[in-house]
């Protein structure tokens, strides 16, 4: 019987690069800015680092494929790069590899960075990926607006909801993480919005308007991890420690064979049963005092908050409205903007998210910071609601 | 002739577009004053994922009904002045999509304008060879000169005729045909346009003078009086041509078939001896005489006598129930759009490959043209495209999956967006999760809707259409589509 990662290992130092529209940056300077900001935080040398692993997902815009892109921009000693990935979950793979092999004990400690430059393209949105030979001679030319789009549909019909009032809840996500994207100067979109901006937005994919799509980014963070011990041997205190890490993957069920209803991500419902379980959480809406959920589209968000059982099947349109996630609510969600306002550089989102519960955790969150929160939530969403991978953590001081 | 040899079964397809011609008139005023006269009505135009081929499936699909048995076809004839390929069986491309049994013959015809009714007479011959039953398919999409007259008068459409010897609805008793080198229009191979001699010499010297001769011909061999034909088919769009021929045969004038020009233009291939055909079949009344002539490089004349079986065979929509289908299009660019003569902005999401692996498709052909999924013969699950290892939660068969034909089964809309964000030549970009009856779901395109047209629950049905161009090696890649099965006659699921 597995014993779980509970409390086994550290987060000793973590850093991530401003999120944006870096036309002044390559992904190689994302990647240094990330990690020398994670290398200051944990106080280490680079000798100290005995293995590595690297989230990046679009082989099309120009970071490179296998682990030398990593090893070469930041110069790594002489240790194994690995490259992980898995859509948009990758940087949750990345985190995972590197937190495995610290707790098996191959390394005393391990580094994980994830980046993405995707504003190379010429265009907005996100770079179109090469298909493969099958896939493009039936499968849409679907681009991922749409595939998260059609949650809302399913999610419409399920629940018997009314468009208008769907569409006023989602408006409602985006506007909360632009107010909590103010605050966080490392965040692409720092511009509080209003309900009636959202509404009256041009669509992108039916019902999806352009503030229901998070940005389109560059940018890259790094986490450093050990064991605890060793974390408190170099140092260091009030430790933040994996809880749980869980990861599920679509095997077609959903995509293509005919119970999933579309309203609601079935990976995500046994990756949150499972983590808590191995975190030990029994009563989530009383016990995570804080989320960083993958919000790609604001549907997405609104339907994850019940498959995470935070809300009820079929209340989140009710508890989004209540504010239940807002910074005052119930259980905070995006405090420092999610993809929404942070951005949405693939490779580095699932690195980006436990950068802030680390901050929050250790009270160093600045002007968002939310009290003594003691465990937070990650859900890190690849690939589309019908077939996807779904990565989740939990985080929290040790013993919490 | 025997008369135990004819039309088994028949079927029409027309696109659900309409361009209004006003529209084209006013469009092309400042250059084509000219054209004011011909600013009533309105044609039909494929959308932009039909062509030739597309337009003979769904024609096929009319004639033939959902049912999964097709191994009475043994011969599958395509005509067409439009196919899409010179070199790849066109017709192999319709057969598959009808998932027609491989051992058929399958043949392209073309060349004429009268192809449609050569194959015809092909197809006879062979039934009465005792091969099997025969469709004969006709399709055409004309390209023309933007601001030129056949852009007025010229439409999209196909037909589809059955030939065999039981249930014969309409035998052919008679025909005639002149073999010439009358070249009232060409175009070279490589070529898009055809070119047009004058049109008073072709109506005079071409149309009034071959075509009495194949129809003669064909009176003769059945030894029926002009007097006697009961419907009179020659679609032309040059005004009372056909009027005018019947009256230099001795054919009622009561007897001249409506060429629906006003509604969907002169449709080509199809247009003369099929489609038009098509339609009198749905009304004649048994005994009755059809002459159905054609003109193209000579003329052909085919006599038709309606038997008493007439109705017992209906098609799934026919020509009345495709009529009834169309939606006036008033936009002269999209018409060009999708006549691929205008080039709109396409923004450089467009720029990715569409290269087809052929390796690919040939290894999923079934799958591809013909929606064949697998279905699990234990436990019944249903998966596309069909894989080694069936989907059953917790335990998935090995190598039990069976083809499972999708395309004629009742199906709904799980979930669907329309994006903006793709190019997609006919925006906005619609597609989603379809649930089929029975099992198995595909994510796919939609295509012939408006947005709000479709949520999820609403009846969709399935059409063969053009997926993808690659204008990179100028290679048209086909799969199916959904589209909202709307109220009348949608197809019946099977079983």
């Amino acid at each position: 019987m597995a014993s779980g990662i509970k409390d086994k290992v550290a987060i000793l130092g973590m850093g991530c690069s401003r999120f944006g529209e870096r036309w002044d940056a390559s992904p190689e300077d994302l990647m240094v800015e990330a990690y020398t900001e994670a290398l200051a935080d944990a106080g280490i040398e680079p000798a100290q680092i005995g293995a590595a692993w690297f989230s990046t997902h679009m082989d099309d815009v120009g970071t490179g494929r296998g682990g030398t892109p990593l090893a070469i921009a930041l110069r790594l000693p002489d240790i194994g790069v690995t490259r992980v990935e898995n859509f948009c979950a990758g940087g949750s793979e990345a985190i995972r590899a590197a937190v495995y092999a610290v707790a098996a004990g191959a390394c005393d400690i391990a580094l994980a960075v994830g980046v993405e430059k995707l504003k190379d393209t010429g265009y907005g949105g996100l770079p179109v990926a090469s298909p493969g030979t099958l896939l493009p001679q039936w499968y849409p030319n679907a681009v991922a607006p749409a595939n998260f789009a059609q949650l809302a549909s399913a999610y419409r019909r399920k629940h018997g909801i009314d468009a208008g009032l769907l569409k006023r809840a989602m408006a409602h996500v985006s506007v909360k993480s632009h107010a909590n994207g103010a605050k966080n100067p490392k965040a692409h979109l720092q511009k509080p919005i209003t309900e009636a901006q959202v509404l009256k937005a041009p669509i992108v994919a039916e019902p999806l308007g352009l503030f229901d799509c998070c940005g389109v980014s560059d940018g890259a963070a790094a986490v450093i991890v050990t064991t605890p011990d060793i974390a408190r041997a170099l140092g260091k205190r009030d430790l933040v420690t994996f809880k749980a890490l869980q990861v599920v993957t679509s095997n077609g069920w959903e995509f293509q064979g005919s119970s999933w209803d579309g309203s609601y991500v079935h990976t995500t419902r046994i990756a949150a049963r499972r983590a808590y379980a191995e975190a030990g959480v029994e009563r989530p809406r009383e016990q995570i005092h804080l989320t960083e959920v993958h919000d790609c589209f604001s549907i997405t968000e609104l339907v994850t908050m019940e498959d995470l059982g935070l809300s009820d099947d079929g209340g989140a349109v009710r508890d989004v409205l209540d504010g239940a996630f807002d910074a005052e609510g119930r259980n905070p969600c995006q405090i420092d903007g999610g993809l929404k306002c942070f951005g949405h550089p693939i490779g580095a989102s699932g690195i980006r998210m436990l950068y802030e519960l680390y901050l929050q955790l250790q009270g160093r969150a600045g002007a968002r910071q939310l009290g003594e929160p003691t465990l937070g939530l990650i859900h890190n969403l690849g690939g589309q609601p019908s077939q996807n991978v779904c990565a989740l953590a939990i985080v929290g001081h040790q013993g919490a | 002739m025997s008369s135990s040899f004819g039309i088994v079964g028949y079927g029409a397809y027309v696109p659900r577009l309409r361009l209004a011609r006003a529209a084209v008139v006013a469009a092309n005023r400042w250059y084509a004053p000219g054209l004011a006269g011909k600013a009533q009505g309105t044609r039909s135009m494929a959308n932009w994922d039909e062509d030739p081929i597309t337009m003979a499936v769904a024609a096929a699909r009319d004639a033939l009904g959902p049912t999964a048995d097709r191994s009475a076809i043994r011969t599958l004839m395509l005509a067409s002045t439009t196919l899409p390929f010179a070199v790849r069986l066109n017709a192999g491309v319709v057969a598959a999509a009808l998932t027609l049994e491989e051992s058929i013959e399958a043949i392209d015809i073309a060349g004429s304008q009268r192809a449609a009714l050569s194959a015809v007479m092909d197809g006879l011959a062979r039934v009465k060879s005792g091969v099997g039953e025969v469709l004969v398919l006709a399709a055409d999409a004309r390209k023309t000169r933007a601001a030129s007259t056949q852009e007025l008068d010229y439409g999209d459409g196909a037909a589809a005729l059955r030939l065999g010897s039981q249930g014969v609805i309409a035998e052919i008793v008679g025909h005639g045909a002149v073999s010439v080198d009358f070249v009232d229009h060409f175009r070279q191979s490589g070529e898009d346009i055809d070119y047009a001699w004058e049109e008073r010499w072709v109506r005079d010297e071409g149309v009034a003078r071959l075509v009495p001769q194949a129809i003669g011909a064909a009176l003769a061999q059945a030894g029926v009086a002009a007097a006697q034909i009961d419907h009179f088919i020659f679609p032309t769009s040059f005004a009372k041509m056909e009027s005018q021929l019947a009256k230099a045969c001795g054919i009622r004038e009561s007897a001249v078939v409506d060429g629906l020009v006003d509604r969907i233009g002169e449709t080509g291939v199809p247009h003369a001896l099929l489609l038009l055909l098509a339609e009198v079949l749905a009304r004649a009344e048994p005994g009755q005489h059809v002459l159905v002539s054609q003109f193209g490089s000579g003329a052909q004349a085919l006599l038709l006598r309606v038997t008493d079986k007439v109705r017992d065979f209906r098609p799934q929509r026919g020509v009345a129930g495709w009529l009834a289908r169309g939606v006036e299009e008033r936009s002269y660019t999209k018409f060009l759009s999708f006549k691929r003569q205008l080039r709109l902005e396409r923004g450089m999401r467009s720029e990715q490959d569409r290269k087809t692996a052929l390796s690919t498709a040939w290894r999923h052909h079934r799958a591809l043209l013909g929606l064949v999924a697998g279905r699990c013969r234990e436990t019944g699950s249903v998966v596309f495209p069909p894989s080694r290892l069936s989907i059953d939660p917790g335990a998935p068969r090995l190598d039990t999956q069976e083809p499972h034909p999708l395309a004629d089964r009742a199906a709904r809309v799980l979930s669907w967006s329309a994006e903006y964000l793709s190019f997609n030549m006919s925006p906005p970009h619609h597609y989603g999760q379809i649930d089929f009856e029975g099992g198995g779901r595909i994510l796919m395109d939609f295509t012939d809707l408006d947005v709000g047209e479709v949520d999820s629950g609403t009846a969709m049905e399935m059409v063969f259409r053009i997926k993808d161009f690659d204008e990179l090696r100028s290679f048209t890649r086909y799969f199916w589509k959904a589209t909202p099965a709307r109220g009348e006659a949608a197809p019946q699921p099977q079983e």
